[in-house]
C-alpha cells in the first residue's frame, strides 16, 4: 500500500494551482490528504499529478462577514472546532464538528476537501447544506459560485469541473437564539455515521416554528433536505407530538442500501434521529421548551 | 531476601525500551543491500489461471527478480506447504501451493513475487504483471457450500468437504426419551481474525560466508518456521536460524507457517542479498488466516429441576480454501462444548465446509467462543421455557468441585481423555455475580425502565484447556557477570514473559527480576522449541524454568559449599550470593559462574559439570483447564439497536498466578476481543467469497469507548498437572464474551420478547427484531 | 519516471537532510530514511493511528502525508519523548505503572495522542480520555490499562507542574 508514482507540484498561490488544475489532465488536488493518501495509499487513484495546495496561504481562515461567517478552503477541521465564532454563530457546525472523525484527522482535514470528498454520511457538507452555504469555486480566469442545494450532483460527486477548486465556503448565520442540533448515529465514535440529522429552527414567541431547516445525511446518495418535514413545522408550535408524528415523513424516503446497511435501517435512524434532533434544537431555542425525545 | 518475586504484581521489564521507541519490530530490521518484496495476488476469489506475463514487470524501474511457481529454484523439496497437523477424519486436505499458477481459490492468493529495490518500485511493478484468469464461481458461506449445488472451492474436488467426524458419549435416547423439556435451535457464528495491529513481516538473508541462512518473522513460532524451511531446503538443521523479535501482537493467526514465510527466505538464498517482506494492511485481509464461521443446529434435554439430560445435534465449520491447521479449531469446538456442566450425553457431528476464503486456523479462542455461545444459548433458552433464573440453572448443574478431577468422556485434540484437572465452577460463577451485583439486577432494571432506559444482564460460564503439550524448554544460566539469563523457544507477542519468566526464576536466587534476562523466539539460543499459542507459556515455559532454575540453584550451592569448605545442607541464597547460614560467609554467584568455568590443568570445583547453568523441556501429561464466568450488563436503546456495554464483570480461574497484573491485562484484552466478536467484526464476502470488508474503515475493531472496563476477580485452583500450579490465561477473556453480551441483550429487550442466536449482532439487526416485534 | 526532491525535516531536535521520491509517505520516510522506528506503520490508511506523529505540536497520521510536505517543519516522535535516555516521560512512566501496553506497537501513537490531548486537557474525565484515544487502535489490552495510564499522567503532569 505505497502511493503510485506522480509528479508533485506544490503552487503558493490559488492562481497558480488553477493554472496547473487547466494544464493536468490527470492531477488530484491534496489538501488535508485524509481522504485523497489512503485513496493514493491504496493506488484507487492513480494521478499523474498531485496539486498540494497546503501552501497557499490566503486558503485557511475564519472570516465574520456579519450575516455569514466565509471559511478559506484549506481551513482546517480543527480550526473550526476551536473557532469561538463557530461556537457563537453557527454552533451547529461546532455540534457536528466533533462528530468528524479524530483530532489527528481534524488537525490536517479541511472545509474545501470535506466538500470535494462529498461523502454522503459527512458531517461538514450536511451542515453546509443545512446552512444554505454557498461555495466559490475558481478555475483559470474565472470564478463562481455554486448554492449547496446544487452542489452535490450524485454520490461523492460534486458538481464543480475538474479544473475548478473550491476556494472558500460562504455560511449564513441563523438568527440570535435560533435552535440547533447535530445528531448522529455511528457504529464506533469518529467514524462516519450512518445516518445524521441537522436540525434548525426559528422560534417565535410562544412556541411557534417560524422558520425550519432539517437535513440528513447518510440517507441519500449526498447529504439531502427533507422539504416534507420543514413545511410541516412552518408556522406549528413545536410539541413532542408534533414532533414524534413529523419525522415519521422520513421513512417515506429513498435510501442507499449497501451490503453493511439496509435501506430501511437508513430511514429507521431518519425518523429516530430527526425525532431526537428536533426535540434537542426546540430545547435549546431562545423561544422554545426544553423536551426529550430520546 | 527481597521482596518474593513469584505471585507479585510488578511493572513490566518489557516496556521501558518499547515506550522509547526502541522496540525491534521485523520492519524495523535495515540490512545492507536489503531488497523488498511484494506479491502479486489473485483478485478472484476462484479462478482458473491460464497464463501469466510478467514481461513489463522484470522491465520495471528498480526490479530486480520475478518470481512465478515456474521461477522457483528447483531443488526445493517441496512446493506446496507441508500439512501441518493430519487427522483421519479429514478427506480432502487441501494445502496452498507457494505461488500459484493453476488455479486460485481465495482472493490474495499469491501468484507471484517482485523484488525490487524499494517496495514503491516492486508495487508498481506489480500491477504490470498479466494474469489471464477464468474467473470460476466461489463457494462463499460454509452452510450452503456443502449442498450439492454448490459451486467447488477446488474444481477438481468431488465436493466442498473437507472433513467429517463425530465425537459424544451417553445415551442419547434415553436422554431425550425422559426429557421434561426439549429446545432445538440453530446458531451462527461469523467469521473474525486476529488483526494484530502489526502485520506479519519477514526479513531474511543469507550469509554464503558461513552458508546460514537467518530469518526474523513476525511468528508466534519460530521453531515450526525453521523446521519448515529446514525440510524445504533439505538443509541441516543448523544452517537454519528463526528469530522472532518484538512481535506487535499474535492472537493465533501468527502460529501457522505461511508461504511467504517460507519465499523470502528462498529468494534471499537465490539472489544473495536479504530480502525483506512486510504484509500491508489489505494483504492482512487477504491473506492472514481468520476463524469463527460457524453453523450449530442443537436440541437440548432437561429435566424438570433443569438439569441437563443430554444434548445433540451437528455443527458446520468454514475452514476456508486450505486446512493448514487441520481440524484442530473445529475440534476444539466439539470438545469445549459441555463446559463446566454435568451433561450426562453429548453428541456431535461436525462437517468441515471448503470455501474460497482465505484459510482457518485458531484465533484468540480457537473454536471456544462458537461452542460457548451455542452451550450458553441453549441454557438461556430452556431457563426461560422453564421460567427459571438464567444463573440458577446454570449452578444446578454446575461440576461440583469435589468431583475433581473429573473426566468427560471425550478425547481432547492432544490425543488424551478429557479429564479436568481442578476447578471451582460453583464459587466462580458466584463470585462473578457477587461482582456484577446481578442479585440486585432486577431492582436496577426496574427502575431504569421507569426512566426509559433499556438495561438487561448476561451471564456465562466457560472452561478451557490450556498449557498445551507437549514442551517449551528454558535454559538458565548464571553468566560471569552475576546476571541471570533465561533462553526459551517461544516468542513474545505482548504477554511479557520476560517478566513473567523472569518472577518465576529470582525467588530460586534472592534476587530482583531486574537482574534477569529473557531471550525468547530464537532457534539460535535454544535447542528446541514449540511456539506462543494455546495458551500454553505460562504452563510449559513457566515450569521448566523453575525446574532449571532450581537445577541451578542447587549446582550453585554445591559448587559454593565446595568453595567455602562448608556442607550443601548449611547453604542459602540470598541476594545472588551463595552463603553458609548463621555466617558472613559468602559468594556471589558471578564468582561460582566463573569458577564452574574451569581453568585449564584444574579439575572443577565439588567435581560439578562445566557451566552454571541448566536446560529443562517440562512436558505435561495433560492440558490444564482454565475455566470463568462473565457477568455483562448493558444498555440498548432499541430504536437505534446501540448497545453500550455498562458493567463487565469476569471471574477467572488459571490456578496460581505468576503476575495478576499481567493476567488483568489478558483478561482485559481477551474481552475487548470477544466485545468486537460479539458487536462489531464483520467479515463480508460477496456470494462468490470475494472479501468486502477489506479495511479498517469497514471491518470494525473495538475502539476505547466501545471497549468496557473489566472487574476481574482470580480464583485460585492450582493445578496439580505442573509444579507451579498455572493454567493459560490469554484467551479466557474471549471465550464466554458473546454468550454473556447477547444473552444481555436479550434481557434488556425482554419487553419486545426478542431472540438473538448469532453473533456478532448489529445495531441495524437489533433495531429491526424490534421493529417487527413492535409492529406485530 | 521518478519525482525527486530534496527536503530537510527536524525530527526531535535533530535535521535530517534527503533527497527523497515526492511519493514517499512520511511514515516511510521517518522509519526507512531516518532510521527512526519507533514509529509504527499498522493500516496506511488512516484508521489505526500506530503512525500518529506531532507535526509542529498537533498530531498527524503520519502514513497520511508526504514526505515532501514536511520539508521545513518539525516532528516529534516516541523517541523524542523522554527527556533523557535513563528517565521516561509521566506519561511513559504512567503507562508502565499502569500496565498501559502489551506488545508495544500501537504505544507509540497512543503516546502521542495523549502527550497533545494533556496539553489541551490537564484534567480529563475517563470518558474524555477514551473519545481522545478512539482514532488509536490497540488489539491488546482492552484499552484499559491505557486509560487508567493517561489518568495518572494527568494527575503526575498537574503536580509536577
Amino acid at each position: 500500500m505505497k502511493p503510485p508514482p506522480f509528479v508533485y507540484h506544490d503552487p503558493h498561490s490559488i492562481d497558480d494551482a488553477v493554472s496547473l488544475l487547466a494544464e493536468k489532465e490527470n492531477a488530484k488536488l491534496l489538501a488535508g490528504g485524509q481522504s485523497l493518501m489512503p485513496m493514493l495509499n491504496m493506488r484507487f487513484v492513480l494521478p499523474d499529478d498531485v496539486i498540494d495546495i497546503n501552501k497557499i496561504e490566503d486558503l485557511s481562515y475564519i472570516r465574520d462577514d456579519g450575516d455569514a461567517l466565509v471559511f478559506g478552503g484549506i481551513t482546517r477541521q480543527r480550526d473550526i472546532e476551536f473557532s469561538d465564532l463557530v461556537e457563537q454563530k453557527i454552533p451547529l457546525m461546532k455540534e457536528a464538528i466533533l462528530n468528524v472523525g479524530h483530532r489527528q484527522t481534524r488537525n490536517r482535514g479541511t472545509f474545501g476537501g470535506s466538500l470535494s470528498h462529498l461523502d454522503p454520511s459527512a458531517e461538514l457538507p450536511t451542515v453546509s447544506i443545512a446552512q444554505d452555504a454557498i461555495v466559490s469555486v475558481r478555475k483559470k480566469g474565472a470564478t463562481r459560485d455554486i448554492p449547496m442545494a446544487e452542489f452535490p450532483m450524485g454520490y461523492m460527486t460534486p458538481s464543480f469541473d475538474l479544473d475548478e477548486m473550491v476556494t472558500d465556503i460562504r455560511v449564513p448565520i441563523w438568527p440570535t437564539g435560533h435552535g440547533y442540533a447535530f445528531v448522529e448515529f455511528a457504529r464506533r465514535h469518529g467514524d462516519y455515521a450512518i445516518t445524521s440529522s441537522a436540525v434548525l429552527l426559528d422560534v417565535a414567541d410562544g412556541g411557534e416554528i417560524s422558520k425550519a431547516s432539517v437535513t440528513l445525511g447518510g440517507v441519500g446518495p449526498s447529504p439531502l433536505r427533507v422539504a416534507t418535514v420543514e413545511e410541516g413545522l412552518a408556522g406549528e408550535v413545536g410539541s413532542k407530538e408534533l414532533f414524534t408524528e413529523i419525522a415519521e415523513k422520513c421513512r417515506d424516503i429513498d435510501a442507499m442500501e449497501d451490503v453493511y446497511t439496509p435501506a430501511w435501517y437508513r430511514q429507521h435512524l431518519a425518523v429516530v434521529l430527526t425525532r431526537r434532533a428536533l426535540a434537542k434544537a426546540f430545547s435549546r431555542a431562545a423561544n422554545g421548551t426544553g423536551m426529550n425525545l430520546r | 531476601m527481597g521482596a518474593k518475586m513469584f505471585g507479585a504484581r510488578v511493572p513490566r521489564l518489557e516496556d521501558p525500551r518499547l515506550l522509547t521507541g526502541y522496540g525491534s519490530y521485523t520492519d524495523d530490521f535495515h540490512l545492507l543491500d536489503m531488497l523488498e518484496a511484494a506479491f502479486v495476488r489473485s483478485p478472484h476469489s476462484h479462478a482458473k489461471i491460464n497464463g501469466i506475463d510478467v514481461t513489463a514487470a522484470v522491465a520495471h524501474k528498480g526490479v530486480v527478480a520475478v518470481y512465478t511457481a515456474s521461477d522457483l529454484p528447483e531443488d526445493l523439496r517441496y512446493t506446496t506447504v507441508p500439512f501441518q497437523v493430519p487427522n483421519p477424519a479429514i478427506s480432502q486436505p487441501f494445502q496452498q501451493r507457494l505461488l500459484e499458477d493453476r488455479e486460485v481459490c481465495f482472493s490474495g492468493e499469491p501468484i507471484a513475487l517482485i523484488v525490487a529495490d524499494t517496495r514503491y518500485n516492486a508495487e508498481d511493478a506489480a500491477m504490470l504483471v498479466e494474469v489471464d484468469y477464468e474467473i470460476l464461481p466461489g463457494a462463499s458461506d460454509c452452510k450452503s457450500s456443502l449442498d450439492d449445488a454448490a459451486p467447488l472451492c477446488h474444481a477438481d474436488a468431488p465436493n466442498n468437504e473437507g472433513a467429517k467426524y463425530t465425537v459424544g458419549y451417553g445415551d442419547l435416547d434415553a436422554a431425550f426419551a425422559n426429557a421434561h423439556l426439549t429446545h432445538r435451535e440453530e446458531y451462527w457464528i461469523h467469521r473474525g481474525g486476529g488483526f494484530a495491529i502489526e502485520n506479519r513481516a519477514v526479513v531474511a538473508k543469507y550469509e554464503e560466508l558461513d552458508d546460514v541462512l537467518t530469518i526474523w518473522s513476525a511468528t508466534q513460532s519460530p521453531f515450526l518456521v525453521k523446521q519448515n524451511i529446514v525440510d524445504m531446503l533439505g538443509w541441516e538443521s543448523d544452517k537454519v536460524r528463526v528469530i522472532a523479535p518484538d512481535v506487535g501482537g499474535g492472537f493465533g493467526p501468527k502460529t501457522v507457517y505461511y508461504v511467504e514465510e517460507a519465499l523470502i527466505p528462498v529468494i534471499a538464498k537465490d539472489l544473495g542479498r536479504p530480502v525483506k517482506w512486510v504484509e500491508d494492511r489489505r494483504e492482512n485481509f487477504l491473506a492472514t488466516n481468520m476463524e469463527r464461521d460457524q453453523y450449530w443446529d442443537m436440541e437440548i434435554a432437561v429435566d424438570v429441576d433443569g438439569k441437563l439430560l443430554g444434548v445433540r445435534g451437528s455443527m458446520i465449520h468454514d475452514t476456508g480454501a486450505y486446512m493448514p491447521w487441520g481440524i484442530i479449531s473445529p475440534y476444539i469446538s466439539a470438545t469445549t462444548f459441555p463446559g463446566p456442566y454435568i451433561l450426562p450425553a453429548y453428541q456431535l457431528e461436525t462437517r468441515v465446509a471448503l470455501t474460497n476464503k482465505v484459510a482457518v486456523t485458531p484465533v484468540r479462542g480457537a473454536g471456544r467462543p462458537q461452542a460457548v455461545f451455542a452451550m450458553e444459548r441453549l441454557m438461556d433458552r430452556v431457563a426461560d421455557k422453564l421460567n427459571l433464573d438464567r444463573a440458577e440453572i446454570r449452578r444446578r448443574n454446575l461440576i461440583p468441585t469435589e468431583d475433581m478431577p473429573y473426566a468427560l468422556g471425550l478425547i481432547f485434540r492432544d490425543g488424551k481423555p478429557m479429564t479436568y484437572d481442578s476447578g471451582d465452577y460453583p464459587k466462580c460463577q458466584a463470585e462473578a455475580m457477587r461482582l456484577g451485583d446481578y442479585d440486585g439486577f432486577k431492582i436496577r432494571q426496574k427502575a431504569a425502565r421507569a426512566k426509559g432506559h433499556h438495561i438487561g444482564i448476561g451471564i456465562a460460564n466457560y472452561v478451557e484447556g490450556t498449557g498445551l503439550g507437549p514442551f517449551e524448554g528454558a535454559t538458565v544460566r548464571i553468566q560471569p557477570s552475576g546476571r541471570i539469563c533465561i533462553y526459551t523457544g517461544g516468542g513474545d507477542s505482548g504477554q511479557g514473559h520476560w517478566t513473567t519468566l523472569a518472577q518465576v526464576c529470582a525467588d530460586k536466587f534472592g534476587v530482583g527480576i531486574e537482574h534477569i534476562d529473557v531471550q525468547k523466539g530464537d532457534t539460535g539460543k535454544i535447542a528446541s522449541g514449540v511456539g506462543t499459542f494455546a495458551s500454553r507459556i505460562a504452563v510449559n515455559a513457566g515450569s521448566s524454568v523453575h525446574l532449571a532454575s532450581t537445577e541451578v540453584r542447587e549446582k550453585a550451592i554445591k559448587v559454593a559449599a565446595h568453595m567455602l569448605e562448608a556442607a550443601e545442607e548449611d547453604m542459602d541464597i540470598e541476594n545472588g550470593r551463595v552463603g553458609v547460614k548463621g555466617s558472613d560467609l559468602s559468594v556471589p554467584l558471578s564468582e561460582i559462574a566463573r569458577a564452574v568455568q574451569g581453568m585449564p590443568g584444574f579439575s572443577l570445583p565439588g567435581g560439578v559439570e562445566p557451566g552454571l547453568e541448566a536446560t529443562h523441556y517440562f512436558s505435561p501429561s495433560q492440558s490444564s483447564y482454565c475455566n470463568g464466568t462473565a457477568v455483562v450488563e448493558v444498555e440498548v436503546d432499541p430504536e437505534t439497536g446501540q448497545v453500550e456495554i455498562l458493567k463487565y464483570s469476569m471471574a477467572h480461574d488459571s490456578g496460581t498466578l505468576i503476575n495478576p497484573f499481567v493476567v488483568d491485562g489478558q483478561v482485559q484484552g481477551a474481552v475487548a476481543q470477544g466485545v468486537g466478536n460479539s458487536l462489531l467484526e464483520w467479515m463480508v464476502y460477496d456470494d462468490n467469497a470475494n472479501p468486502v470488508s477489506a479495511t479498517f474503515a469497514e471491518y470494525l475493531l473495538p475502539s476505547a469507548p466501545e471497549a468496557p472496563n473489566v472487574d476481574v476477580v482470580h480464583v485460585e485452583s492450582p493445578t496439580p498437572i505442573n509444579p507451579l500450579g498455572v493454567k493459560g490465561a490469554g484467551e479466557g477473556g474471549t471465550i464466554p464474551a458473546a454468550a454473556a453480551i447477547i444473552a444481555a441483550i436479550e434481557d434488556a429487550l425482554s419487553p419486545w420478547d426478542v431472540e438473538i442466536s448469532c453473533a456478532p449482532v448489529t445495531p441495524s439487526m437489533i433495531a429491526e427484531k424490534v421493529w417487527a416485534k413492535a409492529c406485530d | 519516471m521518478s519525482d525527486r526532491r530534496n527536503i530537510s525535516v527536524t525530527i526531535n531536535g535533530e535535521t535530517f537532510e534527503r533527497e527523497v521520491e515526492t511519493r514517499l509517505h512520511l511514515a516511510d520516510f521517518i522509519r526507512h530514511e531516518c532510521l527512526l522506528t519507533g514509529t509504527h506503520v499498522g493500516c496506511e490508511h488512516g484508521v489505526c493511528g500506530a503512525c500518529t506523529i506531532l507535526l509542529n505540536g498537533q498530531t498527524a497520521r503520519s502514513c497520511l502525508m508526504l514526505a515532501v510536505q514536511a520539508d521545513g517543519q518539525e516532528i516529534k516522535t516516541v523517541e523524542g519523548i523522554a527527556p533523557n535516555k535513563e528517565e521516561l516521560h509521566p506519561l511513559q512512566q504512567a503507562f508502565q505503572d499502569n500496565h498501559g501496553l502489551q506488545c508495544g506497537f500501537c504505544t507509540p501513537g497512543m503516546l502521542t495522542t495523549l502527550l497533545e490531548f494533556l496539553e489541551d486537557n490537564p484534567d480529563p474525565t475517563e470518558r474524555e480520555v477514551r473519545e481522545a484515544i478512539s482514532g488509536n487502535l490497540c488489539r491488546c489490552t482492552g484499552y484499559q490499562g491505557i486509560v487508567a495510564a493517561a489518568l495518572d499522567a494527568a494527575k503526575r503532569l498537574q503536580a509536577g507542574s
